[in-house]
């Protein structure tokens, strides 16, 4: 979705602002809505990809004015109420319905022993990689309407590709249909000419994480 | 100049915000329904607040200094190596990590345009700043001048490398070591080394 969340290139957004000493969280709140996401994001129900999807659906000009963990909020509701966890009125007074759509309680003790490292995920059966170190491949001018990680800086333009990645899960399939769709994933350089045109800085590079689907032989 | 709202503090006190009842009633909502253990979340806060953080990070990239088969590891293989040392790894976080090197000539910056994606499980959960709008549409087009505002000044001739992370893969920078810790142990180089400087961010210096 061409939406607002895709800022990539943007210009007039202000200067940028560090804060001395962040607290990890800024308000309890926030402690609990990332904790509320991340252990329903556990059940067979949500992934993290969905999560993304539902805050990139709140209204752009509300997606602007709230806080990180404001749109992580709109996104956790909105996946509650499409799913039928929780109904708009059960939202508005915080009294439980009977009825709804029931999801798998996770304990402390669980979340704490799924704690583990990362392991590369595995189809039944490793795709071949479409492209290879070097290749020169241009980034699909395409403009999804669900939830897709390529960027519309880089839509249409031309770059090489720096690494192969490995194999991940297809984000539009998997957000979409729960389609993993295992596919090659690579870093592809773009120089800054090639996005930002003839006064770009021509020493500089960006690299941008591509699935094999959304790239061409260039 | 526009400005966007991308935090706001005005309402930590005694008082609760719209927004902290709002989660207030969702939390106990979900605990009264039987879906929520409250004490899970409490186990995720504590996790992000006293455990997993920038310090972890730091351990990875003293020890890259002065070890330099273990340098070599971490280029290869970034979570293997990650993976030698004794830290919490939060399972729904644990994505590939991709260690990247500065160098006198290359300075490495790491941004999500789309989102907020970061190398979570070795420097914690992000900045508001690295999560804000103004850092994620300009860091791709004008790297220099957002890197300027940050206080990092670079030589025109140093090749600025800007990774737009992507959702499974997080990249996280391994800065040079400077000029005068030289025979320091690896504790006292960590204490050295900050969260900025493993963005990009920042450049490491001898206090």
């Amino acid at each position: 979705m061409n939406g607002v969340h895709d800022m990539g290139g943007m210009q007039d957004m202000g200067p940028v602002v560090r804060e001395e000493n962040e607290p990890v969280f800024h308000a309890d709140w926030e402690g609990r809505v990332y904790g509320l996401t991340r252990v329903l994001n556990l059940g067979p129900k949500w992934t993290v990809d969905q999560s993304r999807f539902s805050m990139e659906q709140m209204p752009p000009a509300r997606y602007l004015q709230s806080s990180y963990y404001e749109r992580w909020l709109f996104g956790l509701e909105s996946r509650l109420l499409a799913a039928g966890v929780v109904s708009e009125k059960e939202l508005a007074d915080g009294k439980p319905r009977p009825g709804g759509v029931r999801v798998p309680k996770v304990t402390r003790e669980q979340y704490l022993g799924q704690l583990q490292p990362w392991r590369a995920p595995k189809p039944e059966a490793d795709p071949p990689a479409k492209f290879k170190v070097g290749d020169r491949v241009r980034a699909r001018n395409i403009h999804p309407k669900g939830h897709t990680r390529l960027p519309r800086y880089i839509r249409g333009h031309v770059g090489t590709v720096e690494r192969n990645l490995g194999v991940q899960r297809f984000p539009d399939s998997w957000v979409a249909s729960q389609d993993p769709r295992y596919q090659h994933t690579y870093s592809v350089r773009f120089s800054p000419e090639e996005l930002w045109g003839p006064d770009a800085n021509s020493k500089d590079a960006i690299y941008v994480d591509l699935w094999d689907e959304y790239l061409d032989p260039a | 100049m526009s400005t966007v709202t991308e935090h706001t503090h005005q309402h930590e006190g005694t008082e609760l915000s719209d927004v902290a009842l709002r989660v207030r009633t969702l939390e106990s909502l979900l605990v009264e329904k039987g879906l929520v253990d409250p004490r899970a979340l409490d186990a995720v806060v504590e996790t992000y607040e006293t455990r997993i953080g920038p310090h972890y990070g730091a351990k990875v990239v003293a020890h890259a200094w002065v070890d330099p088969d273990f340098r070599r590891r971490l280029f290869e293989d970034t979570n293997a190596a990650v993976e030698e040392f004794d830290f919490t790894v939060a399972g729904v976080l644990a994505t590939r990590l991709v260690a990247l090197e500065n160098t006198p000539s290359v300075h490495n910056l790491v941004v999500c345009t789309l989102c907020s994606c970061y190398p979570t499980q070795i420097l914690g959960l992000p900045p508001t700043w690295y999560k804000s709008a103004a850092y994620r549409s300009r860091a791709v087009i004008e790297p220099r001048a957002v890197l300027k505002e940050l206080g990092v000044e670079l030589a025109d001739d140093v090749e600025v490398r800007v990774w737009d992370s992507n959702s499974d893969i997080r990249y996280f920078v391994v800065p040079e070591r400077p000029a005068g810790s030289e025979g320091w142990s690896e504790e006292r180089l960590a204490s050295i080394i900050t969260r900025d400087a493993m963005i990009g961010a920042g450049k490491v210096t001898v206090p």
